[in-house]
């Protein structure tokens, strides 16, 4: 049986399912009414999308001294929420192609809205420096075309263009390896519908796929090159992040460990935000039976894994910056300074947020339990959300000038974009959850007999 | 002189009866056309004979491609047009400066290697938008493996093998080759 999994490995489709009962039940949420809860949640993220669009308009309206910025802290909520949604999006990516070539088969359920949440995630943050820049309309400074100033091209050498080259390559990558992996599923999608202009929708989105034998050994082969590719662009995005505050010559940002404390962060986070999206998409779409306790254990594992590298980092921080005696240093983000000054809040969030309450995940009973996992991952968003702030707000509040020192508090405006974004994140997601099939249906069915409860049942009583 | 030939279509409801029936037809020697099937068969296109796919090689060109355009780019724009000198480092050579432009190269190779092989895969296998589907049945995106066979006699006998190797349903149709033989 080329099929044969050992039975001590716990099935990943729960339930007796058939090829056709896949494409139901993937296919439900898109062939019926969305219910009253998804009308409420969208009604909510849609107005929380209007208020960012209002904030946004006031900013480049009338400027970015709308912000809570000054001289010493020239970024802070921008960059936090910038840094905060790319590491969210990093989880789609690692699950996707990452897991693909580890060839972990529970990735399967959860890819293809890990990736849709990447996605989303990156627009939102490509948001931030492009209304930081003031001058929205000048944003093609940033791209090397010849221009009207007898040709000053970009630096290259500046991590801030480093970004702009990475996000953007990180965004399309990533948006046609999600689409290539949605055409068998669209076509799926279409080949069932009924109503006329459903059928000429998913026509049009699954480019006419028809599943010869020719294109899905390119598809697979496709798959397999893509996940090679984006493994290695997507450590390279949060490297590049993290190098717009290392190569600088602040104390606290001045510090080689951060590329690899910051992919580590970014797939903790991303991690986090996937479990609390899958966590409330599984029950609202049914899919009880494919996203199972062992998906949401497994990812467990994940954060319990980056986010021991995450509190080793803040650790070695801390210690060092302490080691060199340097006065500069007490007033890092990692410091008694920053422990007892005025951001104590700031700075016992994130420790109580990131490292005390994912410890917690170490006990199976939590971390095989759907509502744990939810609040834990909720806090684990908040927590690296602080660590953000953190770097960015309380290293910039004390600079190597005393009598420059400040603080930073959010504006209205501030806060209003933040909002909007996470607004605008959920239309995005709301929207796709009853549009798009949720599930890689094609690449389930190839696993339903290997891993499904009833196969794995049928065979374990035949050798008995 | 026009030619008449049976398009055959040979439906399953099972991967592993599928690949056993490929192998029992190529088996006779009958040549198959096309199979659609909902979801990638392991071991599919050996079974059926079809070449291995050249797309990784095409994707490693693109992304020598993108190596060499990136260096172009960094060089003619930072060394050549317009140099700077920032903070005093060494700026005349591209050897000196090309430590910064690492992650400019390396972005722009993924970027091409990516992009222009899903294009050719896309441009290949023929998929696009308002490309219209040209699968026999709509359940083969479901879970109808599908074997699609061309006979030009002995009619009777292919279907009765593919009949033995447990095929669902079979349809054939008629068709009608316009192309002069001469």
């Amino acid at each position: 049986m080329s099929h044969y999994e050992s039975p001590y490995r716990e099935p990943l489709i729960l339930g007796k399912k058939s090829y056709h009962d896949i494409s139901v039940d993937i296919a439900r949420p898109i062939e019926t009414r969305a219910n009253r809860n998804w009308w409420i949640a969208f009604t909510i993220a849609l107005l929380a999308f209007l208020w960012g669009i209002g904030a946004i308009t006031y900013t480049i309206g009338t400027g970015i001294g709308t912000w809570g910025l000054n001289k010493n802290i020239g970024w802070a909520w921008d960059i936090t929420n910038f840094v905060w949604w790319v590491g969210i999006g990093h989880a789609g990516t690692l699950i996707s192609a990452v897991l693909l070539l580890f060839r972990q088969e529970w990735r399967m359920a959860i890819n293809r809205s890990a990736e849709a949440m990447t996605i989303f995630a990156v627009f939102q943050a490509g948001l931030f420096p492009l209304i930081h820049m003031g001058r929205i309309w000048d944003g093609y400074f940033t791209l090397p075309i010849p221009n009207q100033f007898g040709s000053l091209w970009v630096n290259f050498n500046s991590p801030l263009l480093w970004d702009v080259f990475a996000i953007s390559t990180y965004l399309s990558v990533s948006l046609v390896f999600w689409w290539t992996g949605l055409l068998p599923d669209f076509a799926m999608i279409r080949d069932r519908a009924v109503r006329p202009f459903q059928k000429k929708i998913y026509s049009l989105l699954s480019f006419g796929w028809t599943g010869r034998a020719k294109d899905w050994q390119r598809f697979e082969e496709v798959s397999l090159v893509l996940a090679g590719l984006a493994t290695p662009l997507v450590l390279s995005v949060h490297t590049i992040v993290s190098m717009d505050f290392a190569t600088s010559i602040n104390p606290g940002w001045h510090s080689t460990i951060f590329p690899p404390y910051f992919v580590a962060g970014a797939i903790f986070s991303g991690f986090a935000m996937v479990q609390t999206l899958l966590g409330i998409m599984r029950k609202v779409t049914h899919l009880e039976n494919y996203i199972t306790r062992k998906h949401i254990e497994n990812m467990n594992m994940v954060i319990l894994l980056t986010g021991g590298i995450v509190a080793t980092a803040y650790i070695t921080e801390f210690f060092i910056g302490w080691y060199t005696g340097s006065p500069y240093e007490n007033y890092t983000y990692m410091s008694v300074g920053a422990a007892t000054g005025p951001y104590w809040w700031a700075f016992w969030s994130l420790i109580l947020f990131n490292i005390v309450i994912p410890q917690f995940l170490w006990f199976k009973k939590v971390r095989t339990s759907f509502i744990w996992s939810f609040l834990i991952s909720i806090a684990i968003n908040i927590g690296m959300w602080f660590e953000r702030f953190d770097i960015i707000a309380i290293v910039l509040s004390k600079g190597h000038l005393p009598s420059a020192w400040g603080r930073f508090e959010p504006t209205f405006v501030d806060i209003g974009i933040f909002i909007g974004t996470l607004g605008f994140f959920f239309v995005l997601f709301l929207l796709y959850a009853r549009t798009f099939p949720v599930i890689a249906q094609a690449e389930v069915k190839t696993i339903l007999k290997k891993t499904g409860q009833y196969h794995k049942n049928l065979r374990d009583k035949s050798h008995e | 002189m026009s030619k008449k030939y049976y398009v055959v279509h040979a439906s399953y409801n099972d991967d592993e009866v599928l690949m056993d029936a490929v192998k029992a037809v190529r088996a006779e020697d009958h040549d198959i056309e096309e199979v659609y099937t909902p979801f990638p068969v392991h071991g599919l296109d050996k079974a059926m004979g079809l070449k291995p796919t050249r797309i990784a090689i095409a994707s490693f060109l693109f992304g020598v491609t993108g190596l060499l355009t990136a260096m172009w780019l960094t060089k003619y724009t930072m060394i050549q047009d317009w140099p700077q000198d920032f903070g005093g480092k060494p700026n005349g050579t591209y050897g000196q400066n090309v430590l910064s432009f690492v992650t400019i190269l390396f972005e722009l190779t993924v970027f091409f290697a990516a992009h222009l092989m899903v294009i050719t895969f896309y441009l290949r296998s023929r998929l696009w938008p308002w490309k219209k589907a040209e699968n026999p049945y709509p359940s083969t995106t479901d879970d109808t493996f599908v074997m699609e066979l061309e006979v030009e006699k002995d009619l009777d006998n292919v279907k009765a093998l593919l009949q033995k190797t447990g095929a669902t349903e079979i349809n054939v149709t008629e068709k009608i080759d316009t192309e002069d033989y001469e």
